[in-house]
């Protein structure tokens, strides 16, 4: 990132806004975490986190999600060196292993629901499904708006507008990254120890 | 038939427009009052007006005034709601049953509660925000003039769906909260309690990007010179209003979240099977609910500190006090969630430590009043209207917080929890603290948007009434609660004897009514007289913040040169000689261009709150996708601002000036 890049990103009330906003996505799953961690003992004598989660799928969906958030990290880098074509290259990638990630994700859920396993049949399950599921919709939101990005930066050169527009994608998907970590360890390794 | 089926889902039914003749009064006065609006515009030919000079303005002040009218229409709803709660109560004894039968009473009381915080409260907050705020702290707009938009069509959209309950189907009767698992799908399976969650779901995220927006607002947009500290105590207050509203509004949402999925997809969150957990609700529901009373409360009380320096003609006493008992109010906020609910049972200890947080937030809270009176004390007091709701408040709201203490001792609340004692308790702050402060405020900032004062002695006529009707109709009701009345109930037992206390109570709520009728009067009257009232200075309290630097009306753009300020109350010391803040040459300066973009996600956001409540999973996809569509549609566009070149800004500001 060049020196002037940064301070115009630095300084602009949309970072500091987007940052805010968030502060405030992540109460709003703090808030899911708070009530799973209240319930997912509460099974219902149905089943508990260790007979239907497989660690080995869900690392690989953890490392799938953390690629694509280091190919993002490049597209910001390579937007500020104005390098469109190899932005896009990243951003596609982004875009990719985001959608294997959620396919992954929807396949677990699949899985899940053949076997019976569903949201109505325990407080756990509820829970469980409520809070994966939320961070399902947000990674499918992220998408949408990748796409609408990427629309605009095949047909637009690369103004200051839309290199801020990349960096704010950007953080809203290393957030996610951040949320994913949080609950690849409260969900997963802690339901399966 | 079938595709029509399919397309209504399983939800919809005819049943739900007729549920009664007292029912059909509610929707004939809403359907009327929509239907006269749109008449009105019609015959007036006011579409076009409306909609370039308000619907589609990024004006703050503009927005500002939008949301103080909605929020007044809902105050006359909330206001009806109550009335016939204080008559079902008054007439309900004996062989008579009253007029309301227990659902449609507890559908009422939910109503009342939901739109006196959400839609009322609310709403005259955000406006009084939007109204002075800026200017205030020198700065032509908020930071992100369409966030602004969106956030009050989503507000809008809230409003839209809780009136449109009134015409087709029905509230939620679960009370103001909708404690699972009474508000869960088993025992509330009708549309009611998706109304209540998706109306204050669409609001409640307007406010949380409303409270971004002024956090930014407030940190990064004020003038020149104006140093945190230097800032107008109600500035400080909303700074740490908006802070509660950001770390708190989230959570609401989330709970809310996992309410709907509950009643949606059959989840156990909060049922009373397989697991769900009912109290994780009612703690979570309340460490966002605690804050809100004080996001409430709190910007009034930076009211009251504008107007009792301003008409106390002193600066204000203890102004870092003032700022450090904000602050410490909005963080012990958060610490005293379970005193809603000691009954709970989660021991001795646990009660102890949210008992004596509770009783010491009126430390700080003392500490403003006594700054308050600190600066009456050897000031020139004048007492204007706005002064009139602070005496007023200062009276009421002391009482109030005092039983607000008593409830705050375990033991006590053991007693009297959810009794009519707390109805009473919470309506002696709320309507003492917040409807005053806004009330004064209202009277204080009118002349400042409209450029004419309200009328002053049907103003101190309307806060005489207010006050004689507070107490009337709410001292009764504190000694019902100590009787043991229950809240919440359509119907006592004669042989309690608590009649004439119901009565005494209906007459002190018709006195409120003729406060209220006083206050519509007045605006009336006003609006009529304006030519004598008209503010030809701009400064008509003589008062000590920016907003008074500029001409009345503000205008579009509020400072035609962006003022410098060396000291807290600039203004009045520019007004001394003692420093000039408007100096230096003209600057261009770019202002934002009107947009539909807020409308139309208003529009799609009512869509999908309808669609949810009505199980019509497509038209959800639809709204969804409508708002996708005007986001993307927003992003695309470059040309969103229009400039002021600095001649012009000069040539504008000559005119205003030529004008005044």
């Amino acid at each position: 990132m060049s020196q002037s890049a940064t301070a115009v990103v630095a300084h602009s009330k949309e970072t500091f806004g987007f940052w805010l906003y968030l502060m405030t996505d992540c109460l709003v799953f703090a808030t899911l975490f708070a009530t799973f961690a209240v319930l997912r003992s509460a099974t219902a004598g149905v089943v508990t986190g260790a007979d239907i989660f497989s660690l080995p799928f869900v690392l690989t969906e953890t490392m799938v999600l953390l690629a694509s958030s280091f190919a993002v990290g490049m597209a910001v880098v390579a937007a500020n060196a104005n390098k469109r074509r190899p932005m896009l290259r990243w951003l596609a990638a982004t875009g990719l292993l985001g959608a294997v990630f959620l396919g992954m994700e929807l396949w677990e859920f699949t899985v899940l629901y053949q076997e019976g396993h569903i949201w109505t049949k325990s407080a756990f399950l509820s829970s469980y499904f409520g809070l994966v599921g939320t961070h399902g919709l947000h990674i499918l939101t992220g998408l949408i708006w990748l796409a609408a990005l990427m629309g605009h930066a095949l047909k637009h050169d690369l103004s200051n507008r839309a290199k801020q527009r990349i960096l704010y994608f950007s953080l809203f998907w290393h957030f996610l990254d951040v949320i994913w970590i949080c609950i690849f360890t409260v969900v997963y390794l802690m339901g399966v120890v | 038939m079938n595709l029509l089926a399919s397309i209504l889902g399983d939800r919809m039914s005819w049943d739900y427009f007729w549920h009664g003749w007292v029912q059909f009064g509610g929707q004939a006065a809403t359907i009327g009052g929509a239907l006269a609006v749109v008449a009105g515009l019609t015959y007036f030919k006011k579409w076009g007006y409306i909609w370039r000079e308000w619907l589609t303005s990024l004006d703050a002040k503009k927005i500002g005034v939008m949301y103080t009218v909605v929020a007044v229409v809902m105050l006359l709803r909330g206001f009806g709601d109550a009335v016939m709660m204080r008559l079902q109560q008054m007439l309900a004894s004996g062989d008579s049953k009253g007029f309301l039968d227990a659902e449609h009473f507890q559908q009422v009381f939910t109503a009342h509660g939901t739109i006196m915080i959400f839609f009322v409260a609310m709403g005259l907050m955000f406006g009084l925000i939007n109204l002075v705020l800026p200017l205030m702290l020198g700065a032509r707009d908020v930071a992100f003039p369409l966030l602004n938009s969106i956030s009050f069509y989503l507000y809008l959209a809230g409003f839209v769906l809780v009136n449109l309950s009134l015409v087709y189907g029905e509230f939620g009767a679960v009370g103001w909260l909708a404690y699972p698992p009474l508000s869960e799908l088993q025992f509330s399976p009708g549309p009611g309690v998706d109304y209540w969650l998706w109306s204050i779901q669409i609001a409640g995220i307007g406010s949380t990007l409303s409270a971004i927006n002024f956090i930014v607002t407030i940190l990064r947009m004020r003038c020149k010179g104006m140093t945190l500290m230097r800032m107008p105590v109600f500035a400080w207050s909303i700074f740490a209003t908006m802070i509660l509203t950001l770390a708190a509004f989230p959570m609401l949402t989330g709970s809310l979240f996992m309410l709907s999925l509950d009643r949606m997809m059959g989840m156990h969150y909060f049922t009373s099977e397989l697991g769900g957990n009912a109290m994780m609700y009612i703690n979570l529901i309340w460490a966002w609910g605690h804050p809100e009373v004080y996001i409430l409360v709190l910007p009034a009380f930076g009211i009251y500190s504008e107007v009792v320096a301003t008409f106390a003609r002193k600066k204000l006493f203890g102004y870092t006090s003032m700022v450090w008992a904000l602050m410490a109010i909005a963080l012990f906020s958060y610490l005293v969630w379970a005193h809603h609910f000691f009954t709970m049972g989660a021991g001795g200890n646990v009660n102890a430590f949210f008992g004596i947080m509770t009783m010491i937030i009126a430390i700080p809270t003392g500490v403003k009043v006594f700054n308050w009176l600190f600066t009456l004390y050897k000031g020139r007091i004048r007492f204007d209207a706005p002064m009139w709701w602070f005496v007023a408040f200062v009276t009421t709201f002391l009482i109030g917080g005092a039983t607000g203490v008593m409830l705050a001792v375990p033991a006590i609340d053991f007693q009297v929890h959810n009794s009519l004692f707390l109805v009473a308790h919470f309506h002696n702050t709320i309507i003492g603290g917040v409807v005053f402060g806004y009330f004064a405020g209202l009277t204080y900032w009118f002349p400042k948007i409209f450029g004419f004062k309200l009328h002053e002695r049907l103003g101190k006529l309307a806060a005489s009434l207010w006050i004689a009707g507070f107490f009337m109709a709410f001292i009764p009701i504190y000694i019902l609660g100590f009787l043991g009345a229950t809240r919440r109930l359509e119907k006592f037992d004669p042989s309690y004897g608590w009649q004439p206390l119901f009565i005494a109570s209906a007459i002190g709520t018709a006195v409120i009514g003729l406060a209220v009728a006083t206050q519509l009067v007045q605006l009336g009257y006003s609006i009529w007289k304006r030519k004598q009232l008209q503010d030809k200075t701009g400064d008509p309290w003589n008062g000590r913040t920016l907003e008074w630097s500029v001409p009345s009306p503000a205008p579009e753009y509020n400072f035609a040169r962006l003022p410098v300020v060396h000291s807290r109350d600039a203004w009045w010391h520019a007004k001394q000689g003692q420093a000039n803040i408007y100096e230096g040459a003209y600057r261009d300066f770019e202002l934002p261009k009107n947009t539909g973009t807020g409308v139309a996600i208003g529009i799609a956001a009512t869509i999908f709150g309808f669609a949810a409540i009505w199980h019509l999973w497509w038209l959800c996809v639809v709204a969804v996708t409508m708002v996708v569509w005007v986001l993307v549609r927003r992003m695309m566009n470059e040309d969103t601002e229009v400039l002021v070149t600095a001649a012009q800004a000069r040539k504008l500001d000559a005119t205003r000036k030529a004008a005044a």
